[in-house]
């Protein structure tokens, strides 16, 4: 440590020749700066594929995004066509994804990390939430047609907004439930055994300290799985999301049954068209979808900084 | 209780950013909508919902339709879904749907559905297609194809075997055979088989995409590939793709307007069809959706999403038959190919 730490005394030890130790430096250093090097281009190669990409889409794109393209509905006509259906519709399946996802993700999460006993069956759990936060988005699609358009259909009302938000949730729960553990793990036990000491019960200490300081992780976690969830298009695809729609769901609890589209959903419509001038379009809509997932991240971290700020 | 106190507080502000977050995401969505709903004042008293599925094909003329029928009945609420024809049969014949948009006729085992559902529907054709089989630019030999060559490039037993232009007709030249078309569920994959290789089916060996511009990429970008799609995409990418005449036994046509409407541009042209529940058409907001929809006057909409207009005669038979409410198919056998509208309906 102190060798590596202090390179200029090693300059001096090289002088000494009845040292044995031999620290060849030159070809050290080259070594370092070659490792450095690499580690540069890695990110630089990663930065040129991002940067490459979003001047492409803005320079396509942003020619078409003003106020009527956001709040106009969708049209055969590429100059006349807008994304507001399918921007709300986005908007309506995060809440409810959040809604739904995050109490029974993190209800979960709390619950396999700090209550459960370790016996074959909560192994057995944990197994298979890991399994499911690997398995691809379009099983997910298929059994939300399953469970929520057609069983379900009652409730749902078929190919909802409702049924499209629950199928996301689903999608979401494993991500949401494997970070609030880690979130959980990393509250060092030393708080939990000094709540304890002081006569805490475990709610207590799970409610107050616990809790508390795995917050900003919890979020974090939670607001990137629902940024994956929003960038998702094969599942509420299979679910039943339209292709051309020209109303919002209604605000009332009639409107969680109402019939809705999504901005990847849009994105691919207009990009499938013959006519070459919805492509700029499409552009614009990816666009928009960017910027609906960077106020997401920025949300996220805002947040975690303003948790971490509070801790105790 | 310091130590509560301020953990209180967290549970406070987290619970409030919870409740923030979601008000903000439904107010987002009322404020504007209640805007929308308001301003624009009712032209007709009709309301009520119609969900329109099927054909990616005959979604672009609903799609239009849609837009201009609820422009002028802005409490009507029309929704169109891409299932492909096959996908939007299914969910019409479970009586989830109220038109099915469909680019072949409806099929013995979804006439069987329905049946089996109690569905009974009112089959109208809406316009032509010309699907266009194309090569790329450069490419100089292609100019016309006989039915039959087709026939020999894109048949069951051609898989493995026909890889080469000169196999297909020895003035061809010595270059590989690279061919791009429909996915599987297309309609227009169903009716491009039943014109060109009729009982054996279709090679399985080609790319295939449900994005039709991914097709005309790919014929766009090798000198010696091949495929096929509906006549709005050839017509969009009339620079950079060149169409096949077909030589359906009388001589070389090229699709356009004139070929299409005369029949000559055959077995390749093929109605559109959208077939209407029996049920839904009582209610009065779908039967005038559906005689917006038959309107000659409503024609150029069809042009305008690059298909073709049938004869108004056409529209003025169809549109009866809907008045009749007259149930079932004119195509009892599944196929259009050389079958006559007028004469039919």
């Amino acid at each position: 440590m102190t060798l590596s730490s202090n390179p200029r005394d090693l300059s001096d030890l090289q002088g000494d020749a009845n040292s044995q130790f031999k620290p060849n430096l030159r070809s050290r250093y080259r070594l370092d700066r070659a490792f450095e090097l690499l580690t540069w281009l890695a990110t630089l190669i990663s930065l040129i594929v991002l940067v490459t990409l979003l001047f492409d889409v803005i320079g396509d794109g942003a020619g078409s995004l003003n106020w009527d393209f956001l709040t106009s509905p969708p049209s055969r006509r590429a100059a006349r066509a807008g994304l507001w259906p399918a921007l709300v519709g986005t908007v309506w399946l995060l809440g409810i994804t959040a809604v739904v996802a995050f109490p029974i993700g993190v209800g979960s999460g709390i619950f396999l990390e700090e209550f459960a006993p370790d016996n074959w069956f909560t192994r057995l759990i944990e197994i298979n939430v890991g399994n499911l936060a690997a398995v691809p988005s379009i099983v997910y699609g298929l059994l939300g047609l399953t469970v929520f358009v057609d069983i379900l259909r009652p409730i749902t009302g078929g190919t909802s907004v409702l049924a499209g938000g629950l199928t996301l949730a689903l999608l979401i729960l494993p991500i949401i439930i494997v970070s609030t553990r880690e979130a959980l793990r990393a509250v060092p036990s030393s708080l939990r055994q000094g709540g304890f000491a002081l006569g805490a019960t475990r709610w207590q200490v799970i409610r107050d300290l616990v809790f508390a300081q795995s917050l900003p992780g919890i979020l974090t976690g939670t607001i990137l799985a629902l940024s994956r969830a929003i960038g998702e298009t094969a599942p509420i695809l299979v679910v039943g999301a339209a292709g051309y729609i020209a109303f919002t769901p209604p605000l009332s609890l009639e409107g969680l049954q109402s019939d809705f589209t999504a901005l990847p959903i849009q994105i691919y419509v207009w990009i499938s068209r013959a006519k070459k001038d919805f492509e700029p379009i499409a552009a614009g809509g990816i666009v928009v979808l960017l910027v609906v997932l960077l106020l997401m991240n920025t949300s996220a971290i805002l947040l975690r900084n303003k948790f971490q700020n509070k801790k105790l | 209780m310091f130590l509560k106190h301020k953990s209180m507080n967290l549970f406070r502000y987290v619970s409030l950013a919870i409740l923030v977050a979601s008000v903000s995401a439904c107010t987002g969505g009322e404020t504007s909508n209640n805007g929308n709903s308001s301003s624009s004042g009712a032209d007709s008293d009709l309301s009520g919902k119609i969900t329109i599925d099927g054909s990616s094909t005959v979604l672009l003329i609903s799609e239009a339709m849609a837009e201009e029928f609820q422009a002028e009945n802005k409490g009507v609420q029309v929704t169109v879904g891409k299932s492909g024809t096959g996908g939007g049969f299914k969910k019409f014949c479970a009586g989830q749907t109220e038109i099915s948009d469909a680019s072949r006729p409806i099929k013995k085992k979804e006439i069987d559905l329905c049946a089996q559902n109690n569905v009974e529907y009112i089959e109208v054709p809406v316009a032509f297609d010309a699907l266009s089989v194309v090569v790329n630019k450069e490419n100089d030999w292609a100019q016309c194809m006989k039915v039959d060559e087709l026939k020999t490039i894109w048949e069951k037993g051609a898989q493995g075997k026909i890889n080469k232009w000169n196999q297909v007709n020895p003035k061809f030249p010595d270059a590989p055979l690279t061919l791009l078309g429909p996915g599987t569920d297309s309609g227009t994959f169903d009716y491009f088989n039943e014109a060109i290789t009729d009982e054996e089916g279709s090679r399985g060996d080609f790319a295939t995409s449900e994005d039709d511009n991914t097709i005309v990429r790919g014929v766009a970008g090798d000198k010696n590939a091949m495929g096929y799609f509906g006549y709005a995409y050839y017509e969009e990418n009339k620079g950079t793709l060149k169409a096949v005449e077909i030589d359906g036994g009388d001589g070389c046509v090229a699709p356009s307007d004139t070929t299409v409407l005369d029949g000559t541009y055959a077995p390749l042209a093929r109605p559109l069809f959208i077939y209407i529940s029996k049920k839904a058409i009582e209610r009065p907001e779908v039967k005038a959706f559906v005689e917006y929809y038959m309107d000659a006057e409503n024609k150029e909409l069809v042009g305008d999403v690059g298909y073709f207009p049938l004869p108004d005669e056409v529209y003025t038979k169809a549109l009866a038959r809907v008045q009749e409410g007259k149930t079932g198919t004119v195509f009892p056998e599944g196929k259009t190919v050389g079958v006559k509208l007028t004469d039919v309906l």
